[in-house]
C-alpha cells in the first residue's frame, strides 16, 4: 500500500468515500474545532475528512499538539465539532440529543484511557463489568461476564484485587475488558503503550489487536509511540490539525 | 451505578470517616444544644407543671410567670370563690427567702406554700417522706435539684434544721419536681406555715389555683374569673407557655443557643463541603471516565446523591444517638433531670442535614456536571 506524502489537507483515499459504506464505522466530513483561549480562537482541527474502517486497527499519530486527541474525541461523540458531521455506523452521532448520545456511546463505544482511569474501591471484575453495570445488568452477572474476558486476558486469577494491587500492564488489561465487556462495535484507545516499557506495550497491542479488531468492530488507536506503529493496519498522521499521510506505513522522515 | 457509588465513597476510609464525622458532629452540636436549650426553657414553666391540679392560675394582673408574680389581697381568694364554674380554689404562695444551714451557709430559696387542707400546690411524688409530713409542725419538703444544690449528691437531710426569718424548718421530705430555671432551692411547705417564713408585707396571696366544675372548660371559666373579678386567670397550657416567653423574651439563651446551634450548622458546611470537595475532586477523572463511557449526567447526580444521602443517613444516625447517649450519661445530674429530646428537634435537625448534603453536594456536583468526558484524555 502507498501512502500520499502531501503535506496539505488530505485528498487521499479517506475523502474519497463520501458516504458511508458497510464497511466503514466513522465518517468524518469538515470536521472543524475551535477552542477559546481567552480572548482569541484557536483552530486545532483544520476540516479533517476521513474514514475509519472496520476490521482495522487505526492508528492517528502526530507531535503533541497536533490535533489527534481532539479529533479522536469527536469521533467517538465525546467532544462537539465547531463544523462538520461525524457518522458513526451511519448515525450522524451530533444530531443526537444529548441523552441518546450518550446511550449511543454506552452502547457501541469502548474506550481505553492512557491512566486508564479505574475506580481504585472496586476489584478488577466490577472495574471491567461498569459499562455492564451502567446498561442496568445485575451486578453479579456483569462480574461474572467480566471475569470471562479478565481470563481470555490472561489476569483472571487477578480479577478479585483492587486496582492499586495491580501492575500498570495488568491495570491496561483491566482497561481493555472494560473497553471491550460490553461487545462495543468500536474501541478507541488513548496512548495505551505509553505508560508501559516496551515489551508490555507490545504485549498489550498484540493483546489489543487479538481482541480489539474483528471484521465488525473498528479500533481507533491515538499514540505517538514509533515503536508500535508497525502494528498499524492504517495510520493517520496529523500535523497543525490536518491529516498529511493516511496509508499503511509511516510516511519517511517521521 | 449505585453500587460502585457506595464502593467509591466507602473504598476512601479517610475520606469517608470525615464526612461523616462532620455530619455526626454538625448533628450532635445542633440536636443537643437544641434539646439543651428547649429543656432549660420549659424550666420557666416548672412551677405550673410542678402543681397539675390546677386548672386555672390567677394572679394579679401584673403578675407574668410563677416567680415574676405581685401578691394579691387575701380577699381575692374568696372572690374567685364566688365565680360560677370554679369548682375548687385555693391559696398558693411564692416568695424568695434566705435560709441558714445548721453549718450557718446562707442560701437563697423559693418558698412555696400550698393549700393547708388539700395540699394542692404540691408535686405530686416525693422521693422521700410523705406529703402528711407537712401536718407536722415547722415541716418543710425540700425538691430534689435543691437538696443536690444545697446538700450535695446523697446527702440524708431528713429530719435537718433550717433557719426561715428566725423560724425553725425542718426538712421531712424531698419532693420529685421540675427544677426551676433558676435552680434555686424550692421548700415547700403549708400556706399558713409559709406566711410565717417570709418577712411580712400587707399581701401576701400570690396565686389562686382553681378546679373548673365538670362540663365547663378552663378558658370558658378563666374568662369568667377575669371579667367579675378584674384579676389575671390563665389556663395551664397559657400560664406555662407564658413562663416559656418569660425567658425567650428576658434572657440572652435563645441569641446564645442560637449562635451555637447556627455554628453547628457552619461546622458542618464546612467539613462535609471540604472533605465532599476533595472526594469529588480525587475522582474527577473516574467520574469523567464514566460520563465518556455512557453515564448521564443524571445518572452521575444519582451516585452522587446516592453517596450524600449515605452520608446523611449514617452521620445523622450518630449524631443523634451520641445526643442521647450524652443526655443518658448526665442523667444523674440535677441539671439534666427530666431532659428529653422532643420529636421535633430530630426533625429539624434532620434537615439542617439534608440542606448541609444539599449545599455540599451541589457545590461538588458542579465540578463533576461541568467535566467534558474528553478531558479524560488530555
Amino acid at each position: 500500500m502507498t501512502a500520499p506524502a502531501s503535506p496539505a489537507p488530505t485528498e487521499t483515499t479517506a475523502k474519497t468515500s463520501a458516504e458511508t459504506s458497510a464497511e466503514t464505522a466513522i465518517c468524518a466530513r469538515g470536521i472543524v474545532r475551535d477552542f477559546q483561549a481567552g480572548q482569541s480562537t484557536i483552530r486545532v482541527l483544520h476540516g479533517i475528512d476521513t474514514d475509519i474502517r472496520s476490521g482495522e486497527m487505526t492508528f492517528v499519530v502526530g507531535e503533541s499538539g497536533s490535533g489527534k486527541t481532539t479529533l479522536i474525541s469527536i469521533m467517538c461523540g465525546i467532544l462537539w465539532p465547531t463544523e462538520g458531521e461525524v457518522k458513526v455506523f451511519g448515525t450522524d452521532i451530533y444530531k443526537l440529543s444529548d441523552t441518546e448520545l450518550v446511550n449511543f456511546r454506552l452502547e457501541n463505544i469502548g474506550f481505553i484511557f492512557q491512566q486508564y482511569n479505574l475506580i481504585p474501591s472496586i476489584d478488577a471484575a466490577a472495574n471491567a463489568a461498569v459499562p455492564l453495570i451502567a446498561k442496568g445488568m445485575a451486578i453479579e452477572e456483569a462480574r461474572e461476564k467480566a471475569k470471562k474476558l479478565l481470563d481470555k486476558l490472561n489476569i483472571g486469577d487477578q480479577a478479585e484485587k483492587l486496582p492499586n494491587q495491580l501492575s500498570g500492564g495488568q491495570q491496561q488489561r483491566v482497561a481493555i475488558a472494560r473497553a471491550l465487556v460490553h461487545e462495543p462495535r468500536l474501541v478507541v484507545c488513548d496512548e495505551p503503550t505509553a505508560a508501559l516499557d516496551a515489551s508490555s506495550g507490545r504485549r498489550v497491542m498484540d493483546l489489543l489487536r487479538e481482541v480489539a479488531v474483528a471484521k465488525d468492530r473498528a479500533c481507533i488507536i491515538v499514540t505517538h509511540d514509533n515503536r508500535i506503529f508497525d502494528l498499524a493496519d492504517r495510520i493517520l498522521v496529523l500535523e497543525d490539525g490536518v491529516v498529511t499521510h493516511d496509508g499503511t506505513e509511516m510516511p519517511d522522515g517521521h | 451505578m449505585l453500587w460502585i457509588a457506595i464502593r467509591m465513597l466507602t473504598g476512601d476510609a479517610q475520606k469517608f470517616y470525615g464526612l461523616l464525622f462532620g455530619i455526626a458532629f454538625s448533628t450532635l452540636l445542633i440536636t443537643q444544644q437544641l434539646t439543651i436549650f428547649v429543656n432549660l426553657i420549659e424550666r420557666g414553666a416548672s412551677g405550673v407543671y410542678n402543681a397539675p391540679e390546677a386548672e386555672i392560675w390567677v394572679m394579679d394582673p401584673v403578675s407574668r410567670t410563677t416567680d415574676v408574680s405581685y401578691a394579691m389581697p387575701s380577699t381575692a381568694l374568696d372572690e374567685v370563690r364566688s365565680v360560677p364554674g370554679v369548682e375548687w380554689a385555693v391559696p398558693h404562695l411564692r416568695s424568695a427567702a434566705s435560709v441558714r444551714t445548721k453549718e450557718g451557709d446562707l442560701e437563697q430559696v423559693a418558698i412555696i406554700g400550698v393549700d393547708d387542707a388539700t395540699l394542692i400546690g404540691l408535686p405530686q411524688n416525693l422521693v422521700e417522706g410523705s406529703k402528711q409530713a407537712l401536718q407536722q409542725p415547722d415541716t418543710v419538703i425540700i425538691d430534689d435539684g435543691g437538696l443536690f444544690n444545697m446538700f450535695g449528691p446523697g446527702a440524708d437531710v431528713m429530719g435537718e434544721r433550717l433557719e426561715l426569718n428566725d423560724q425553725r424548718a425542718v426538712i421531712r421530705g424531698v419532693a420529685d419536681s421540675i427544677p426551676a430555671f433558676t435552680s434555686t432551692a424550692v421548700l415547700y411547705t403549708k400556706y399558713s406555715r409559709a406566711l410565717n417564713f417570709v418577712p411580712g408585707t400587707r399581701n401576701r396571696l400570690s396565686f389562686v389555683l382553681v378546679g373548673v366544675s365538670d362540663g365547663l372548660s378552663a378558658g370558658e371559666v378563666a374568662a369568667r374569673i377575669e371579667e367579675q373579678t378584674g384579676l389575671k386567670a390563665q389556663t395551664r397550657d397559657e400560664f406555662a407557655e407564658a413562663g416559656v416567653d418569660f425567658i425567650i423574651e428576658n434572657t440572652g439563651i435563645p441569641t446564645n443557643f442560637g449562635i451555637t446551634v447556627i455554628l453547628g450548622f457552619v461546622v458542618g458546611v464546612a467539613i462535609v463541603g471540604l472533605t465532599f470537595s476533595l472526594f469529588i475532586r480525587d475522582n474527577i477523572r473516574q467520574f469523567g471516565a464514566l460520563k465518556a463511557i455512557g453515564l448521564t449526567n443524571m445518572k452521575i447526580v444519582r451516585m452522587v446523591a446516592v453517596q450524600a444521602g449515605m452520608v446523611g443517613a449514617i452521620g445523622y444516625a450518630l449524631g443523634v444517638m451520641s445526643t442521647a447517649i450524652f443526655l443518658w450519661s448526665f442523667s444523674g445530674n440535677p441539671f439534666f433531670k427530666g431532659f428529653y429530646i422532643p420529636w421535633q428537634i430530630p426533625l429539624i435537625s434532620m434537615g439542617a442535614v439534608i440542606l448541609i448534603l444539599a449545599i455540599t453536594g451541589w457545590l461538588a456536583l458542579r465540578s463533576v456536571l461541568s467535566t467534558e468526558p474528553a478531558s479524560v484524555f488530555r
